[in-house]
């Protein structure tokens, strides 16, 4: 086949495409949300399912029901989608895999888009699954391919993880002939069926299964041990794209190492003991948390070897590595450049667009917020976060999606006031609706503002469930008071009277809602160029 | 042969379209490339760069070393000075001198140029007033791409071609704005450096 550009995001799209995916489900999430618009792109030709879903937890439970039905399903998402997904995820493993059904997480070391950096290698120790860790967009490619056979063959789910730079960078791949979605009879529901007398057989069964991972991470070919012999007493294990930028610096280093690149896990112990045989020291060089190398380390470490990385302090603990990074480690100069300017350059950070509604809303609830100086805001994941720096410096929280209208029911119910969140119509779909079920029970004197742009904006538009009249039914139906339940339009020329109103809510005794209803300007404009 | 750029400027400029550009270009002359983007947040009025390798043999890191650049393609002139030190000491900045003002503390423009015009070698391209020559002032960035091109290991065809593919599906009126401005862009850059 030909030559194909991809994004390595879309490098694992199109291997679970030629894999003979029959559905995909993802919530959007930077860096992961390519792997979907990839999927959507071309499922309307190939007659697959793939669609965006109202958060990662459901997204990962539709592909499980894929599974059970014995067709190939494929979940994507960014690292903190996981913790989202997470009790599905785990309970996986326990009621194993029919049809293939492969979790593609994408990781964000140094926090491009996020708010942490957590490794999902531990997810999937803490699973007990297998697990690829691609280091090129073919090993994508292939590494996708190969999970979904992997999965039905051990019967247990099968990770991918990526890393941003790998996830957005753009390279070309050769694919292969694509093999076509086949089905397989479903299973026995008594493995599906965890309670206690089935849950318990079935974790013995994924205990059981363990040493056939090893093995078969042993015998993957992703993994490549390159053996220096007694001529270097240095051995280096990298992992994923960390492995690239050992083997950029390769041809400045005067005496070859003896290497071991790994692609898979549970860690390919053999390979491992191989390379420990032969060497002093080893260096391990990783994408993420000292996974393996505090594994390699233990509690004792090993006696007569030198463990070096990142809890060595020879590489950073925090942020993403760089071939400089590994250059330092690997003990090269630093190649000869042009220095940086004697000033400090002024950052430029991300901010919001020239006449976005979360604006207006911002500068609405600031004028409202004078009399009331004490007041807690309690915000949410998106492009509204934004309003945290200045001119808005509007918001105060930001901790995972739907936190905010829980937080601040915690503040009320403690007698805080005013408490208010603020909250994007598709956080609010994704983890919205249970705290603010709770908060109408109880009426709880607070007040809510959903911010309704139509879209997930930050992510780049992509359908948002809870928009519109939908919304508006649904905030209804979970028993919010119709009085006070407001609607607003955030332009500045209604700056006054919508500042009057937010200010007569939160002088209200109990729950409001205010829903605040504007397109975002991104996607106005890209109606209006498709217009033209 | 290896080639590392970097494409500097701010979300909404235009810098993917000139790496697509490049990457297709590349791929047309036979040579692997790599080219790591900047997604989401970064995206909304921030500083985004993106790292651009080409070359006819293997690439392993996404990201370029340090002191491995060999030239800065910068749409804006204060995001030409964000990235200096990947640049190896033989390399060239080809920077716009149009300022995009969207931050409270931007330095003044005279300082910024000079701070250029100090890189040994360097090419300040007025993008704004020949985008608007060509027909809009949103075609910065392809003058950009026409001024660097005389930088590139690429070949005249291959950029061309690649331009025509990128913007056809908008129509051709677009595609003939694009191909105006790479002309006036690569223009400027013979003109500055005297060539014919």
């Amino acid at each position: 086949m030909e030559k194909f550009v991809a994004l390595g995001d879309e490098a694992v799209a199109l291997g679970a495409i030629h894999a003979g995916l029959a559905a995909a489900y993802s919530y959007p999430g930077t860096p992961a949300s390519e792997v979907m618009e990839f999927l959507i792109r071309a499922s309307q030709e190939k007659g697959f399912v793939a669609r965006w879903s109202v958060n990662e937890k459901v997204a990962l439970e539709q592909a499980l029901g894929v599974s059970f039905a014995g067709k190939r399903a494929l979940v994507s998402m960014k690292h903190v989608g996981l913790n989202v997904a997470a009790d599905p995820f785990i309970n996986s493993s326990l009621t194993g895999a029919n049809g293939g059904l492969v979790v593609v997480v994408a990781d964000d070391p140094s926090m491009h888009s996020s708010q942490n950096e957590q490794d999902s290698r531990f997810y999937a120790q803490f699973a007990q699954i297998f697990c690829f860790e691609p280091s090129s967009h073919q090993e994508a490619y292939e590494m996708t391919r190969q999970a979904f056979d992997l999965s039905e063959a051990v019967g247990l789910p099968v990770m991918i993880r990526l890393v941003t730079r790998l996830a957005h960078s753009r390279s070309s791949i050769f694919p292969r002939e694509p093999v076509s979605p086949k089905s397989l009879p479903t299973g026995e529901r008594s493995h599906w069926t965890l309670l206690p007398i089935n849950a318990r057989r079935r974790f013995q069964v994924v205990l059981n299964k363990q040493e056939e991972l090893r093995r078969l991470s042993e015998e993957s070919p992703f993994n490549q041990l390159k053996l220096a012999g007694r001529s270097s007493p240095l051995g280096i294990i990298a992992s994923g794209i960390a492995a690239n930028y050992v083997l950029e610096n390769w041809p400045d280093l005067e005496s070859k190492p003896s290497f071991l690149k790994i692609s898979t896990y549970p860690l390919p112990e053999k390979l491992i003991r191989k390379l420990m045989d032969e060497v002093d020291t080893v260096l391990v060089v990783e994408e993420g948390y000292p996974f393996i190398e505090r594994n390699l380390r233990g509690l004792m470490g090993i006696p007569g070897k030198r463990i070096r990385g990142k809890l060595s302090g020879d590489l950073p603990l925090s942020g993403e590595l760089s071939p400089d990074h590994v250059r330092q480690a690997l003990g090269l100069k630093a190649l000869a450049r042009l220095p940086k300017l004697s000033s400090p350059i002024a950052s430029r950070p991300p901010q919001l667009c020239q006449g976005c509604p979360h604006a207006d809303t911002f500068l609405v609830l600031k004028e409202a917020l004078k009399d009331f100086p004490q007041a807690m805001v309690f915000s949410d994941i998106g492009c509204y976060t934004l309003g945290y720096f200045p001119p808005y410096s509007a918001i105060d929280t930001c901790v995972c999606m739907g936190a905010s209208i829980g937080m601040a029911k915690g503040a009320a119910d403690v007698g805080y006031h005013p408490s208010i969140a603020v909250i994007g119509d598709s956080t609010f779909g994704h983890s919205g609706l249970t705290p603010l079920l709770e908060a109408a029970r109880t009426n709880t004197k607070m007040t809510v503002i959903i911010l309704d742009n139509g879209t997930v904006a930050m992510t780049g538009g992509q359908m948002s469930y809870a928009s519109g009249e939908y919304l508006v039914k649904m905030v209804e139906g979970l028993g919010v008071n119709r009085e006070h339940l407001r609607l607003i339009e955030p332009l500045p020329r209604n700056l006054e009277a919508n500042a009057a109103l937010i200010k007569e809510e939160i002088n209200y005794p109990g729950l409001s809602v205010i829903i605040a209803s504007r397109e975002c300007i991104q996607e106005a404009r890209k109606k209006k160029r498709g217009q033209e | 042969m290896k080639f590392d750029l970097i494409l500097a400027g701010v979300g909404g400029q235009g810098i993917l379209s000139i790496a697509f550009v490049i990457d297709r270009a590349a791929l047309l002359q036979g040579l692997n490339f790599k080219q790591a983007e900047v997604h989401g947040m970064a995206q909304r009025g921030g500083a985004v760069q993106s790292h651009l390798r080409l070359s006819d043999g293997p690439i392993y890191s996404d990201l370029i070393p340090k002191g491995k650049c060999d030239l800065i393609l910068a749409v804006e002139p204060l995001e030409a000075l964000r990235y200096l030190d990947y640049l190896q000491p033989e390399g060239t900045v080809v920077s716009s001198s149009s300022p995009y003002v969207n931050i409270p503390d931007y330095p003044p423009i005279a300082d910024l140029l000079d701070s250029i015009r100090e890189i040994k070698n360097h090419l300040i391209i007025n993008a704004d007033q020949i985008a608007r020559k060509a027909g809009s002032g949103r075609v910065q960035n392809i003058v950009m791409l026409g001024a660097a091109s005389l930088f590139l290991p690429l070949e005249l065809d291959h950029l061309l071609s690649a331009l025509k593919e990128f913007f056809q599906p908008r129509g051709q009126k677009i595609v003939d704005l694009n191909l105006k401005a790479f002309e006036l862009g690569r223009q400027e850059a013979r003109l500055q450096l005297k060539i014919n």
